[in-house]
């Protein structure tokens, strides 16, 4: 955080620089299923963030050391590309990216139903393409849905968002200028139905009150952006009504030879 | 759009998403209980069966269980077996004792190699999902000639198709014979332009797999691209 | 890369279709697969484009910042180029410092960009021994189905292409265009038991005993090539290459505009 609160980001009626009022999200853009090769993806706008998540498993867990005989393991990798940022970003992984990668994960080990493959792996890839401040929360938000059409059991989808604090205000979802000259920025990532909070980070300084107000403003628009998940799966997935005779489930495979 | 009383409906559900509030139903396949209710844990189609809830997948990865007949792949091999990719998270080692031959120490590479595809049916599978395939059955083979593609296992269903009418419609009109082992993986062997239409009917089954009147839509395909060549060996030149 | 086990029905039955001069996905020997170009995909670089070839996916980018000239080209702006085939694009692609295979991919691309003097750099000189731009293209793959030589190119260049020089932003007077000269294209044709097949899938590829990429210029010059894996080509079928190329070549060259 800048913590310079001399710049001024909010007008005396409440609007901020690129229009938005304090409690409004920036234009959110999901789509599930988006690349071929991967098991499953989504890419996910936040404003001119761009974001896209891979997910690859569960698969046999490489190196072996690190698999676990009585779960899955959750490899998250996020990454910035070299010309995501206005300065070029050297490509690889640097300590920022390693610690954003580590939190994702867990986040994830505490939704993803584990337990029903041990030994194995699930790789999850979020790739920010343009960056605009939010990047970490833009990327859970995707990978989310990309576990989802991935088709791995969990218990619910998880939204992610940043509160943060701009010239004394409580401000939802920093953009790129609010986050530089901002005084405190507070990402969460959550489950809506249960409020609990997976992902919980905070830099700079927030009252007692400033953290309650931020963190009402974060579980709102969770909800908001939980929704938008939904969507981007249930478009993905969409039936036509159907009438058609319905296969057997677990239909036998056997004497299916002709 | 859902017959009550019929115990089945097309209802898409997604992770998180509320199945039975009051404790009517178990918890079936793809589902979780939390403080009594059961909520989906998969996207998929909600299916309700004698008491029980249950989410049909749309997609993930094949998850062995016994009996199931899979087309493998050999990926490795050793001095008494071979380790076969079943596109699952676990690769299956398959024993000499579970194959229809006499195979002496260290003489597998005679029997199967690397890249070969076989026919295999899951022998077991322990708590940790150690699996096992066997070759010891009526039927199950070393697979050669034809051509082998890929769907998600989700799919299977919809390409065998009730009581295998899909499949059937589209072996007799394309003359080919076809497997469709459990884990995603069809063998398709006759005469290669009708494989490669049949392939065709089945990569129109995995993209539309949800829609309407997908057998009507196969079947006027089929019937566009041909007559059927003849089956294999009298094609002429 | 690890190398996954191709099937060898998978292997037969391509071979049996090449024998009536059929592909598996039914294109002519000569045929691309349907090609997108969006560029200017990126806002935060100066220029940019998302290349889809069939299934294949590649994003590229290009940044441009103010340094020294080389000692020997003291008067000449500096080219970059880098490749990062990422673990998101495939299931056998591994993290980690840029492998073999990117590193060609790089240099295939790097050669046919500086060879056929595409870019002006001495336009991107600003004093000599000083000061020039210094240009990192770097190329991402998204989605990997094959013929990452041509998708990374036309994203290359579809980049380069549409690139702003930065100089507001560094004191140095009004944003450009960068200096465009030559529009060179590459076209890559893989060898499968004595056919020629233009831009191969990953099936295809893993079939393939030899692979030549062949860079041409808008007057169908040569500018750059590229043989790769294990196999070899006869003459004739390096001559039916180039020509293959320069014919390619003009055809995709009208998809940059």
């Amino acid at each position: 955080m800048g913590g310079n609160s001399n710049v001024k980001l909010i007008s005396d009626d409440g609007i901020r620089i690129d229009g938005r009022k304090v409690d409004e999200l920036r234009p959110i853009r999901i789509e599930a299923g988006v690349l071929k090769r991967a098991d499953g993806s989504a890419y996910v706008e936040f404003g001119k963030n761009k974001v896209l998540a891979a997910v690859y498993g569960p698969r046999e867990c490489h190196p072996r050391h690190m698999q676990n005989p009585a779960k899955a393991i959750i490899q998250c990798k996020y990454n910035m590309i070299a010309f995501s940022v206005n300065d070029r970003k050297r490509p690889g992984p640097d300590r920022r990216s390693v610690e954003i990668s580590k939190i994702i994960s867990e986040a994830f080990e505490y939704v993803v139903f584990t337990e029903n493959f041990p030994r194995t792996s699930i790789d999850v890839y979020i790739e920010v393409l343009q960056a605009n401040a939010g990047t970490r929360c833009a990327g859970l938000t995707a990978a989310s849905v990309a576990l989802a059409d991935a088709g791995i059991p969990m218990r619910d989808l998880v939204p992610s968002v940043a509160v943060g604090k701009v010239n004394d205000q409580v401000v939802l979802d920093l953009q790129k200028e609010e986050d530089n000259f901002g005084q405190a920025d507070l990402p969460i990532a959550m489950i809506p139905r249960t409020g609990e909070i997976l992902l919980m980070q905070m830099d700079g300084h927030m009252t007692r009150a400033e953290f309650d107000r931020a963190l009402e403003l974060g579980v709102g628009a969770c909800k908001r952006i939980y929704d938008l998940q939904k969507d981007a799966l249930a478009r993905r997935y969409s039936v036509e009504k159907t009438d058609e005779e319905q296969p057997d489930e677990g239909a036998p495979a056997d004497a299916q030879e002709g | 759009m859902n017959k009550e009383g019929m115990g089945s409906s097309r209802e898409i559900v997604l992770p998180g998403d509320l199945l039975d509030s009051g404790g009517r139903m178990k918890a079936g396949s793809g589902t979780y209980v939390q403080d009594g209710r059961v909520y989906a844990a998969q996207v998929g189609i909600k299916s309700v069966k004698s008491n029980f809830v249950n989410v049909i997948p749309l997609g993930g990865r094949y998850i062995p269980t016994p009996g199931d007949s899979v087309i493998g792949k050999v990926v490795d091999i050793g001095p008494s077996n071979w380790l076969v990719d079943i596109n699952s998270p676990y690769p299956a080692p398959l024993h000499v004792n579970e194959v229809p031959w006499r195979v002496d120490f260290g003489d597998t590479a005679r029997f199967m190699n690397v890249g070969d595809t076989l026919l295999a049916k899951i022998l077991m599978v322990d708590e940790t999902k150690r699996v096992q395939v066997t070759m010891k059955e009526q039927g199950l083979r070393k697979l050669q000639g034809g051509q082998v593609v890929e769907i998600s296992y989700s799919k299977v269903p919809r390409v065998i198709g009730k009581g295998g009418s899909m499949i059937q419609m589209i072996k007799n009109m394309t003359n080919t014979r076809i497997f469709v082992g459990q884990n995603g993986r069809i063998w398709l062997d006759g005469d290669i332009e009708n494989i490669v239409f049949a392939i065709r009917a089945i990569r129109m089954i995995e993209e539309n797999a949800q829609t309407m009147r997908l057998t009507e839509r196969v079947k006027e395909y089929l019937e566009s691209v041909s007559k059927p060549a003849p089956a294999e060996g009298s094609e002429s030149r | 890369m690890a190398r996954a086990v191709m099937s060898e029905i998978k292997k037969d039955h391509i071979h049996k279709l090449l024998a009536k001069g059929r592909r598996v996905d039914n294109r002519a020997w000569d045929e691309f697969r349907p090609i997108t170009i969006q560029p200017g995909y990126i806002e935060t670089a100066e220029g940019s484009a998302r290349v889809k070839v069939g299934n294949t996916d590649v994003l590229v980018g290009v940044k441009m910042t103010i340094g020294e000239p080389f000692a020997d080209t003291p008067n000449k702006g500096v080219l970059s180029t880098n490749a990062e085939l990422i673990p998101m694009a495939s299931p056998n692609f591994e993290s980690g410092p840029p492998d073999e295979n990117s590193i060609e991919l790089a240099r295939v691309v790097d050669r046919g960009i500086r060879e056929s003097q595409m870019v002006d750099l001495e336009a991107l000189c600003i004093e000599p021994e000083k000061e020039v731009w210094i240009m990192f293209t770097d190329m991402y793959v998204l989605d990997y189905d094959g013929n990452l030589f041509d998708a990374a190119f036309l994203g290359a260049i579809a980049a380069l292409n549409n690139t702003m020089v930065p100089a507001k932003a560094n004191d140095r007077g009004d944003d450009y265009p960068l200096p465009i000269r030559h529009m060179p294209i590459s076209v890559t044709a893989v060898q499968i038991e004595n056919s020629i097949l233009v831009d191969p899938t990953l099936d295809e590829e893993k079939v393939a005993e030899a692979r030549l990429t062949v860079t041409t210029d808008e007057n169908g010059d040569l500018r750059a090539m590229q043989k790769g894996l294990a196999g070899a080509f006869t003459l004739d079928q390096i001559y039916k290459c180039v020509e293959t190329s320069q014919r390619l070549g003009n055809d995709l060259r009208k998809l940059i505009g």
